[in-house]
């Protein structure tokens, strides 16, 4: 089992190195440069700006300062906000994006596991449809819908909620972390329900049952580990996505985070904040699927027997 | 068995809904910014984006404009309701007969925030900061009118005392210009003519070093009526009253808070809760709405630039005059401004403005008449739209824009029997495209830097760098130069009124529309006058609820 981890571990590092160098190159490719604007700079004042961000050099060399700065631990000065530094900018906007996620990992985890495991105790009833038709509708209904209707009847309407900011006014994390758990929670949901099924067909449940044993103490005590493998694996895929992925969410209730930075990066073309944020998220993502792994390994130890085998 | 769980499941239900409702109900929201800001003259406002900085030498744009105006102030200080230029931190000045010396007074009682006084020599020094070439500062150009500037700006001479502007003493500043610039004391309410504090500066680097720590809020020294108090990224920058500030008395405000809102939904949201007195726009399908139901929170004002698009003169069939002029004939900008814009944009025939300073450019030169503009296209040889090959509009990722452009192709295929090919670009491809003339027809606009129609008119002549037409006319550029030394008023315009009738004889630019700006406000926002340049001086701001 060491061995298998290892090895992932070893296969992570070549990935990064890849997304680093894809992205250095890809963004550099792009048509239109960090300092173009509508009203167009002299050429000696771009010079002065290119030579100031080392975009004079030629590719490969910056490419190779890059690397070398970062092995530093140096991200770079953000080419677009110019008193700030890259790692700075992720370190206020990185607590703010995980502690979102993580309510919203939460959410999911609740609803989704509670309802799947209503769907699975009566397949094909209307505790099974009723359930399974809202996840359907929670992975079809996009957060840039649910978030202004979420915003529309609890902020505007009841007038219960804040309709934006984050840690400013109580109450006001409550809707972007529904908002951006829902479709996870539906997806969870989902994979509940399929794990359980499958895991409550299985002989021994028969036997529990057999022997007298309440739905209940079934669920919780027999099936709900076996049948949860399925939403576990999702979990690190899951937590990443929320990561990378929660820029609608803080765009439509104005959270400083993470995703904003990276999406308006991008508009900017400020090369260096897009190579930091996707170094950041890609190692993310790489790591809790790991984690994921070695979860699911531990819940279900003949996974890594298996992938040894291969 | 599942009797009874589906009555535990029940009962579960019950309780998760009676928690999940008494932690709402109990969620007391408390009084919005809006109903405690009377009390605290606090004023909350929406400013669009994150400023890239607040070093006035570093920065363009109007977001840095709207926090930069609160924490410092220039030699002359805009009128709130005209803008004209009143004395700021110079308590009065002299201007020579040829109109080419000023000599500014400055006050005796203009501090920076740390107490130090505001002297002449840190105007001197501040400019020689701004001109520095190391310092690569977009908006140098804005003190070219001095002497010397802009050879020191390019390198050409390396001696700041060559430059036209010097300390006479502490208090008292002498700037001499390279040609008489009626609009120069406008010019010195712009940021990029303001002095800022040598001292603090060169703690944290050298002179000509832009992004240093000194704009944080711990470090900061400015000379506004406000001073910076908290910087959070993306999410607030509050500025307190600065007690120090000469004309502290006056100033009413205690704080303004600045939100980056970059989405206009969200930015409408808040409004509408009570977060934001004013926002810094408002999305195009919400003001048929608040014109309706709540008039008094929509504020629609002339600005100071225009819509227009940019035609590609260097090939066919473009290069023709006459295509051009048919293309400008047959667009019906009031149907645009009704059905599309909606928010009492003004149809524009003409590229400067209406009143820019006074200015009124030559009307009625090419008027929307499609009879005219398809005799045009059959003298051009393609009766009739036959022949004509198919051309690409590029305008940037933007629904207004998509919009317009559509209803031009359709306006032109009616009209002119003539196919458009739209085509939408990222904010930045369309900017190299456009820069580097790989266009054909796009979508452009530009906002004035100052009142007066020089801001509009220079950038066309030959080469110039916001040209990017490949459009070139040895007149125009004559008229331009001369208007440069014209030092009445009234010939001056005539100057410029007749390279304006050149640039819409030549139609380089189909101007579209003068901007408003429509945005939302809270009428207990008090001391805020609508102006062409969507400036408000906030020594005149203050809230108090309207009844």
């Amino acid at each position: 089992m060491i061995r298998f981890f290892l090895s992932r571990l070893l296969q992570a590092i070549p990935v990064i190195f890849i997304v680093i160098t894809v992205t250095f190159f890809m963004v550099r490719a792009a048509p239109g440069g960090p300092f173009d604007a509508e009203k167009v700079l002299p050429p000696e004042v771009i010079e002065r700006l290119n030579e100031r961000y080392n975009l004079d050099a030629p590719v490969h060399e910056q490419y190779f300062d890059y690397i070398a700065n970062l092995a530093r631990g140096d991200f770079g000065p953000s080419f677009r906000y110019t008193n700030r530094s890259v790692t700075e900018m992720i370190g206020a906007g990185l607590p703010i994006t995980f502690e979102l996620a993580l309510y919203a990992i939460m959410i999911a985890l609740v609803i989704g596991i509670f309802a799947g495991m209503l769907a699975a105790i009566k397949p094909n009833s209307a505790q099974d449809y009723i359930p399974m038709s809202l996840a359907m509708t929670g992975i079809c209904m996009p957060s840039f819908l649910l978030g202004p209707l979420l915003v529309l009847i609890f902020g505007i309407w009841l007038q219960w909620l804040p309709v934006s900011g984050w840690g400013y006014a109580p109450g006001d994390k409550i809707l972007p972390a529904i908002t951006l758990g829902s479709t996870y929670a539906a997806y969870i949901a989902r994979l509940t329900r399929g794990g359980m099924l499958e895991v409550l067909a299985q002989d021994y449940i028969r036997t529990a049952k057999a022997k007298g044993l309440s739905t209940a103490n079934i669920i919780f005590r027999h099936a709900l580990r076996g049948g949860l493998s399925p939403v576990v694996a999702f979990l690190g895929p899951a937590i990443a996505g929320l990561l990378a992925g929660s820029f609608v969410v803080e765009t439509i209730f104005q959270i400083p985070g993470l995703g904003r930075f990276y999406v308006q990066a991008a508009f900017n073309r400020d090369y260096t904040m897009i190579l930091g944020t996707t170094i950041l998220l890609s190692t993310l993502i790489v790591v809790l699927n790991l984690l994921s792994d070695m979860l699911a390994v531990w819940l279900n130890p003949k996974l890594a027997s298996g992938q040894q085998q291969q | 068995m599942p009797a009874i769980l589906f009555n535990v499941r029940f009962l579960l239900q019950q309780l998760c809904l009676l928690a999940v409702l008494s932690v709402l109900g109990g969620c007391d929201l408390g009084p919005s910014n809006i109903e405690t800001a009377t009390e605290q003259q606090i004023l909350h406002f929406g400013n669009g984006a994150e400023p890239k900085d607040l070093d006035p030498h570093s920065v363009t744009g109007v977001t840095e404009n709207n926090i930069i105006s609160a924490l410092f102030e220039g030699l002359t200080s805009p009128n709130p309701k005209t803008l004209a230029p009143e004395p700021g931190v110079a308590a009065s000045w002299t201007i020579s007969d040829d109109g080419k010396t000023y000599i500014f007074k400055l006050r005796e009682n203009a501090l920076w925030s740390n107490g130090d006084p505001v002297t002449a020599d840190d105007f001197v020094w501040s400019w020689q900061r701004m001109l520095s070439p190391g310092m690569a500062s977009e908006y140098a150009y804005q003190l070219f009118t001095v002497k010397n500037a802009k050879p020191f700006n390019q390198g050409d001479i390396s001696d700041f005392s060559q430059v036209g502007v010097r300390a006479l003493d502490a208090k008292t500043l002498q700037v001499e210009l390279e040609n008489p610039t009626p609009y120069f004391l406008s010019l010195l309410t712009h940021y990029s003519t303001f002095a800022v504090h040598p001292p603090t500066i060169l703690k944290h680097g050298a002179m000509d070093e832009a992004g240093t720590l000194w704009t944080r809020p711990n470090n900061f020294v400015g000379n506004g009526p406000f001073t910076l108090k908290t910087w959070r990224l993306n999410y607030i920058i509050r500025v307190s009253k600065n007690p120090l500030y000469w004309g502290a008395d006056e100033v009413r405000l205690n704080e303004i808070a600045f939100y980056p809102v970059d989405s206009a939904l969200t930015e409408e949201r808040m409004f509408r809760t009570g977060v934001l007195h004013i926002t810094s726009t408002i999305p195009v399908d919400k003001i048929a709405v608040y014109k309706r139901d709540y008039p008094d929170k929509i504020s629609i004002n002339p600005y100071l630039g225009t819509y227009y698009y940019r035609i590609n003169v260097k090939n066919k069939p473009l290069n023709d005059v006459r295509v051009r002029r048919a293309l400008a004939m047959s667009i019906d900008r009031d149907n645009i401004v009704k059905a599309i814009t909606k928010g009492g944009q003004i149809p524009a025939y003409v590229y400067t403005p209406p009143n820019t300073q006074g200015y009124y450019a030559t009307p009625g030169q090419l008027k929307y008449d499609i009879a005219k503009a398809r005799q045009l296209l059959a003298e051009a040889g393609y009766p009739d739209g036959q022949g004509f090959p198919e051309v690409e509009l590029t305008y940037n990722t933007s629904d207004a824009h998509r919009r317009i452009a559509v209803a031009i192709q359709q306006m032109w295929k009616d009209a002119l029997n003539i196919d458009i090919r739209l085509s939408n670009q990222d904010w930045k491809v369309y900017l190299s495209r456009v820069q580097s003339l790989d266009y054909e027809i796009a979508r452009a606009a530009w906002i004035g830097d100052y009142p007066d129609p020089n801001t509009f008119l220079d950038m066309f002549v030959t080469d110039g760098g916001n040209n990017q037409t490949g459009w070139s006319n040895p007149e125009y550029d004559r008229l331009i130069a001369l208007a440069a030394t014209q030092t009445d008023q009234q010939q001056r315009y005539a100057t410029f009124r007749a390279a304006e009738e050149i640039l819409i004889d030549e139609s380089p630019v189909i101007p579209i529309y003068t901007y408003t700006r429509v945005q939302l406000k809270q009428p207990q926002l008090q001391g805020w006058y609508p102006n062409i340049l969507d400036q408000h001086p906030y020594q005149a701001a203050y809230i108090e609820d309207a009844n």
